[in-house]
């Protein structure tokens, strides 16, 4: 038996340090010694199994989740998982939460006096098709204020939880919306050094998904971690 | 190009305790039944209540599962070796399994026993990855990752035993002289 192939090195500047002072919570979080660089052994390469039967019909649909329909512009996000090499990663669980319309997540500790709404609660699953593609409707959550820096507001955002073939892949982030103002002072997104990188947690607006009369189309592609190449492939 | 991680932020429960889960017994299962115990600290030696740790692991004969994970609440014929728990308003947490066996390891060498956690908070922009080991096995000594580790930083990977029959005590610090070793992944 030949050892697994490794996971691939992230390319500089594409991940956020885990220290980044402008971020006040990562300073009394991230590890200060120097991290050990791990070999690549089965309990890496292998991982959790999820299947379709995790998640129902209601899970995509954030607004079909209580009796009434939540307030808020309604958005339809889509996708595709793919690894580093472009292949569709199948059966990927794919878990979201959000703030509603007014930037109030549904938990406890969020003070922010923006109202809750009774037929929102923010959060989703979905599990990808053989292509690596998801789907989830939803209503665009609004920018809220925290407590990092004076008057600090975070852009509209969704967060995004996934798992793909390999518990090395795991990958939290999140989704942005194109032309947010906030963007540019927004020390969790501007975390990553490399402008790309970046560039590339912002959705883009899509006709192709919008529907008539309906909702606006959101287009979010995540790649996850892929292996270091065979000989052969290279 | 792989996505750039962002932080769970504070209020990522709402989205992940479907599959929250501290037992992974389940009926009939082979090996040594345990718990592990443990809290987490911040570098101002504060516990961290809003954390979630996510494990990974072998059965007891340390072969990894392709067994589908339930949500919480349903209770999984098979074992899965997943589980994903939050830490309590003590940032404490406990966990429910079996004792891993010896898992397959680079060019064919055995692994000692062992548990692969990732944990996640708010101030963490990506996850942090570690491990934990049992405490008396003789091939700790021959482990290739525990191998890697500086000797005096070792024993944060090494649960130790509790009062309590097959408990374990293991805890995460996130800074501090006693540091837990985390692992560049």
């Amino acid at each position: 038996m030949h050892d697994p192939r490794r996971y691939r090195k992230f390319a500089a500047g594409t991940q956020p340090e885990y220290l980044h002072p402008a971020y006040v919570s990562s300073v009394k979080r991230a590890p200060t010694k120097p991290l050990i660089l791990l070999p690549h052994t089965k309990t890496e390469t292998t991982g959790p199994v999820f299947g379709h039967s995790l998640v129902t019909a209601a899970d995509s649909d954030l607004t079909a989740q209580h009796s009434g329909e939540p307030l808020g512009e309604r958005i339809i996000v889509s996708g595709r998982v793919l690894d580093e090499d472009g292949h569709g990663v199948p059966d990927s669980l794919v878990e979201v939460w959000q703030a509603n319309a007014a930037g109030r997540y549904t938990h406890k500790v969020d003070q922010h006096g923006a109202p809750l709404d009774p037929n929102f609660s923010g959060c989703g699953r979905v599990v990808t098709d053989a292509e690596g593609r998801y789907r989830f409707v939803s209503i665009k959550p609004g920018a809220y204020p925290w407590g990092n820096h004076h008057n600090a507001w975070r852009p509209q955002h969704i967060h995004f939880s996934l798992f793909g073939a390999g518990l090395l892949t795991r990958l939290v982030t999140q989704m942005y919306f194109p032309g947010d103002p906030l963007l540019e002072f927004d020390p969790i997104y501007n975390s990553t050094a490399d402008e790309n990188a970046r560039r590339r947690l912002v959705a883009k607006f899509d006709w192709t998904t919008t529907e008539r009369s309906h909702a606006l189309g959101y287009r979010f592609d995540i790649v996850l971690r892929g292996r270091e190449q065979t000989p052969a492939e290279k | 190009m792989s996505s750039a991680s962002q932080t769970v932020g504070p209020f990522f429960s709402i989205g992940l305790e479907h599959l929250n889960r501290n037992d992974l017994v389940v009926p009939g299962i082979a090996g040594t039944v345990v718990t592990i115990r443990g809290q987490i600290l911040d570098g101002g030696r504060q516990p961290v209540p809003d954390a979630q740790l996510e494990i990974w692991q072998a059965d007891a004969e340390g072969n990894y599962s392709e067994n589908k994970c339930e949500a919480a609440g349903h209770s999984p014929a098979k074992f899965t070796g997943f589980a994903r728990i939050f830490t309590d308003a003590e940032g404490r947490f406990a966990i429910r399994t079996i004792k891993p066996g010896s898992v397959r390891g680079i060019a064919g060498a055995g692994q000692a026993p062992h548990i692969a956690v990732f944990v996640f908070m708010r101030g963490l922009l990506k996850p942090l990855y570690t491990r934990i080991y049992f405490p008396g096995e003789a091939a700790n000594d021959s482990d290739a990752v525990l191998s890697l580790v500086p000797a005096d930083r070792k024993d944060t990977l090494i649960a130790s035993v509790s009062e309590k029959t097959d408990s374990f005590e293991w805890n995460v610090m996130l800074q501090g002289p006693h540091e837990t070793v985390f692992f560049e992944w």
